[in-house]
């Protein structure tokens, strides 16, 4: 089964890049994941400010710049995953978020996992 | 959470977590019979104590924990024979008494100790049918229950070919270790043909009444991966992994609604999954570049990735096909090989060609019980007119067919014939 997991964290809350630590916990389960077949994809994101929106409301499509006033909730990052069950991806986002608790005190957000549709297996 | 929840949790996080624990261990004992059955031990602490306690918040680090005491108690138990078996129980114990640093363990390279372990359970000496389940139970941490119900076995045969493949390990002192040089090759084809295997047992299934067991499908995409990951310059890896993932993308599209199969020229191209083709051709790609075109899977990828860039059936480049059949009939020199080049050939030059590549094949005694041989043949006559004589080939073709939607799906083709 392909699995996506997605990090967000608050608009609100300006936490600035994170910390080495982090970063450096991130890329080595990150290499772990890939070097046990695992994680097919993944990567970070530049901040929305510099992104774009597309949408129609009431029926009228536009385009709009970053910042977002709005924004709610901001995605910083996926992964792909390739996993025999939803239990694994929930166990990998449990230990994705732990390093974050570990290395950047302080920090809310949350990792949403999501299984794609029709993908084989069960 | 209920029971069966917290079950299922707690083997997730092991499925995970127990490739790390084994060759850790594997290492510090270097005993890998001795340390499978201790990280199963430390998976048996587990399933007792988290239920009670929830999941921890650092499980591999309790496992970890779980497995060093266990190894303990086993060197304590166990007679002193030599002085190096002193040397590791203080080592061990020396370890233990520092409290566990997660970030260590994420520092911890596994990366050629794992790849020691899949050659180990590969190796060419064990059992032919013990390998497939030793390296689905010490490195993608499938149970024994799990690996009996993919390959259609009981769980006792199952036990059984673990505990040849674990006796022979420690009779023989087979070297946990990684191959070099001339021995490489050797050993890493091995590997390959033990991954393809699963693959195969996964993607046919011979026998019973799945189509489909994705789980090995996958569980050998992931082993294939896994040793890309640590070997990155076998060009023949890359092909297999190729070939896996191109045949794993129809997935959705082999079988209708009911699990009868659908034929390849008769499969919604749309449900392939593009994705995975995508990854299939880089690893194509990734193979070429390497120097493996002419490698017995790279071959075989390049073949089924004709197929995957005919956006409808019709577009198939079958004398591509044909030709790349014919490259790979000069490496393998098999039969099987051929009765495939004649269904190419039998597309791309007429029915005719196909039916005499049939006929010089049609005595060698690798296709004896075959059910595809009438089944090609019967295609081909059906396309040349002779339907009575097709019908005759389907019917041989369905009565020595293992699978019953396979028998089915031929019985048809052979009531077609009128």
């Amino acid at each position: 089964m392909r699995f996506m997991s997605i990090v967000s964290s608050p608009a609100s809350a300006s936490y600035g890049n994170p910390t080495p630590e982090l970063l450096e916990a991130m890329g080595k389960l990150a290499d772990r994941e890939i070097k046990a077949g695992r994680m097919v994809d993944n990567g970070g994101l530049m901040p929305l400010d510099q992104g774009a929106r597309i949408s129609i409301t009431k029926g009228v499509l536009s385009v709009l710049d970053g910042p977002f006033v709005e924004a709610k909730e901001v995605i910083g990052g996926y992964a792909i995953f390739e996993l025999s069950s939803m239990e694994e991806a929930v166990a990998l986002a449990h230990e994705f978020m732990q390093i974050h608790k570990d290395h950047m005190p302080g920090w809310e957000g949350t990792c949403e996992v999501r299984a794609f549709a029709g993908s084989a297996g069960s | 959470m209920t029971a069966v929840d917290t079950h299922r949790a707690i083997l997730a996080v092991w499925r995970i977590e127990q490739p790390r624990l084994i060759t850790s261990l594997a290492r510090m004992l270097r005993d890998v019979p001795l340390a499978e059955e201790l990280a199963q031990e430390a998976l048996l602490a587990a399933l007792e104590h988290w239920p009670r306690t929830g999941v921890p918040e650092r499980p591999g680090a309790w496992l970890m924990t779980s497995a060093r005491r266990l190894a303990i108690n086993h060197l304590h138990r166990a007679p002193m024979l030599e002085r190096s078996h002193a040397m590791l129980l203080r080592e061990l114990e020396e370890a233990q008494a520092v409290a566990p640093d997660y970030a260590a363990d994420l520092d911890d390279d596994i990366g050629d100790e794992m790849l020691r372990l899949i050659f180990t359970a590969c190796h060419p000496l064990l059992p032919y049918d013990s390998r497939p389940a030793l390296a689905l139970r010490m490195i993608c941490g499938l149970t024994t229950a799990e690996i009996a119900r993919a390959f259609l076995v009981s769980d006792a045969t199952v036990a059984q070919r673990i505990v040849r493949a674990k006796r022979t390990l420690s009779d023989s002192g087979l070297a946990y270790e990684t191959p070099r040089g001339d021995e490489l090759a050797e050993r890493l084809s091995s590997v390959l043909e033990v991954i393809y295997l699963i693959f195969n047992e996964g993607y046919t299934a011979a026998r019973g009444d799945d189509w489909l067991r994705p789980d090995l499908c996958s569980e050998a995409l992931r082993l294939c991966r896994v040793v890309i990951a640590i070997a990155p310059h076998q060009p023949e890896a890359h092909g297999l992994l190729a070939l896996m993932e191109l045949n794993a993308s129809r997935t959705a599209a082999r079988t209708d609604a009911t699990g009868e199969p659908i034929l390849l020229l008769d499969q919604n191209r749309k449900l392939w999954d593009r994705i995975q083709i995508q990854r299939g051709m880089r690893s194509l790609a990734r193979a070429e570049e390497l120097g493996g075109a002419s490698g017995f899977y790279t071959l075989q990828a390049a073949i089924v990735a004709c197929h995957a860039r005919a956006a409808r059936a019709a577009e198939t480049d079958w004398l591509g096909i044909a030709l790349l059949y014919a490259e790979l009939s000069a490496v393998t020199r098999s039969p099987i090989v051929e009765l495939n080049r004649a269904i190419a050939v039998g597309m791309a030059e007429g029915p005719a060609s196909g039916l005499a590549i049939l006929d010089r094949i049609a005595d060698a005694p690798e296709l004896k019980g075959y059910h595809l041989l009438p089944s090609v043949r019967g295609d081909l006559l059906r396309r040349l007119g002779r339907h009575e004589e097709a019908r005759a080939a389907f019917e041989a073709a369905a009565a020595l067919a293992g699978n019953r939607r396979e028998r089915d799906l031929l019985r048809r083709r052979a009531q077609e014939q009128g």
